[in-house]
């Protein structure tokens, strides 16, 4: 009896401690397709946060910073933004032949202090952290984020214009194109941080329809010395990859530490 | 109970394999569905590492204003990886509308075109096929080249594809 109660104990303690790290909901964009020909194609992007890949069951995703990028890397437009109940969404025209990328990417700092013995909590950016947070805040505890969320879609024939990496925060190097994935087969990717390799970066590879099975399906990988990870595709559909990783690589110095995490959705194809 | 229409789509066709000729038989089949379109089909020949080293034929909804029957190509998707999409449409002296149902005769003589320039070693035939509200297939016919005498060999397919015959005269 006192075994299985600390059994039970110990069963608890560790779901708690599981559940902590993905206590945060998971953000996601959603494109209608990815692969597409013909004379005038579209698609379609919902986006959201929620438990679940890929459905629409907590809040929608604000489309504030929502960037998207032509085949030459010029800036193209999002059309038809509307955010709803559960799920924002916005349209692409491919007007031009090649890939496009659709980038939602921000950060900043955040900071908690005490005055006269009341939390106090601010967001804000870099540039504005002097001016804005007191210097001589009391229990001053700052940490700097960077996220990068991105999705690729092609018309006709695949370019890499846009797969080119800005040099900032954590962010994916395809070597494989993203456009083109097919299951059974092997895709290479590279994970970078302002830039350079990600080595032994964690990234978690889940497929989508997670409502209509039991197990979550997640693969855990790890990138290599040269920041690069092989998957290789269980069955087509739709797929999350995501990666966090924590440095002091900061941009202010009251700063301890960043967190720079990327996230994507990739559609693999049946062969 | 399929119906087999035999349907002449070259001079050739009714007559046995020529010298130097390449002959696919691509039987479209009678599919007992409400909302029945004409599959899209590509047909071509596959080098060992799966690159295209011939492109044969690629029938799909030509006649759609705008070229818009160009939207669906992408379905055919392991032709629209290989070499679909690298490609302007209408295709030259390859593309041309869907097949109805029935056999269909294609003829190719290997002493002209891209089979004119195929270099000795491993090749497959690849037929796939993908139909509005309906299925995809795609089936092959390995063989190798050239031929040394007559090649001959079908496969049979299950869902979107009938017969596919490929016959080599060297």
């Amino acid at each position: 009896m006192k075994s299985l109660l600390a059994r039970t104990t110990v069963a608890l303690a560790l779901a708690a401690g599981l559940t902590l790290p993905a206590a945060a909901h998971r953000t996601w964009m959603l494109p209608s397709a990815t692969v597409l020909s013909g004379q005038d194609p579209w698609i379609t992007v919902d986006a959201a946060v929620s438990n679940d890949l890929f459905y629409f069951e907590h809040v929608p995703l604000r489309l504030d910073g929502l960037q998207v990028f032509t085949p030459t890397g010029a800036e193209g437009k999002a059309e038809n933004q509307a955010t709803g109940k559960y799920r924002s969404t916005f349209d692409v025209h491919l007007d031009q032949p090649g890939t496009y990328k659709i980038a939602m990417a921000g950060g900043g700092i955040m900071a908690f202090w005490e005055e006269n013995g009341q939390r106090k909590r601010w967001r804000g950016t870099a540039e504005n952290f002097a001016k804005e947070v007191p210097a001589n805040a009391e229990k001053l505890q700052v940490t700097e984020n960077s996220r990068r969320m991105e999705i690729f879609a092609t018309a006709g024939k695949p370019t890499d214009t846009v797969l080119k990496p800005t040099g900032k925060g954590l962010e994916l190097v395809p070597v494989t194109h993203p456009n083109d994935l097919f299951a059974g087969e092997a895709a290479t990717f590279q994970f970078v941080l302002d830039g350079k390799p990600a080595a032994n970066l964690d990234v978690s590879v889940i497929p989508g329809g997670i409502r209509y099975r039991n197990d979550l399906g997640e693969m855990k990988l790890k990138t290599d010395k040269d920041g690069k990870l092989s998957v290789t595709w269980p069955q087509p559909g739709m797929y999350w990859m995501e990666a966090e990783v924590e440095d002091t690589n900061t941009s202010i110095k009251q700063a301890a530490k960043r967190r720079a995490s990327y996230n994507t959705t990739l559609e693999v194809l049946a062969q | 109970m399929r119906t087999l229409l035999s349907v002449t789509l070259t001079g050739l066709a009714a007559t046995p394999a020529l010298a130097g000729e390449m002959a696919v038989t691509v039987e479209i089949p009678r599919l007992d569905v409400a909302e029945y379109h004409r599959p899209y089909v590509a047909v071509w020949v596959e080098g060992a590492d799966q690159s295209v080293a011939a492109n044969l034929t690629v029938r799909y909804d030509v006649k759609m204003r705008d070229n818009e029957g160009t939207k669906w190509l992408k379905d055919m998707r392991q032709w629209w990886r290989r070499s679909g999409r690298d490609q302007t449409f209408p295709m030259d002296g390859v593309s041309g509308p869907t097949l109805p149902v029935g056999e269909h005769s294609l003829s190719f003589d290997t002493a002209k075109g891209p089979l004119a320039s195929l270099k000795p070693g491993s090749y497959a035939l690849v037929v796939e096929a993908a139909r509005e509200v309906g299925g995809r297939e795609l089936l092959k016919i390995p063989f190798e080249w050239p031929v040394k005498q007559s090649f001959d060999q079908s496969v049979k397919g299950e869902n979107e594809l009938g017969k596919i015959a490929l016959a080599i005269k060297p």
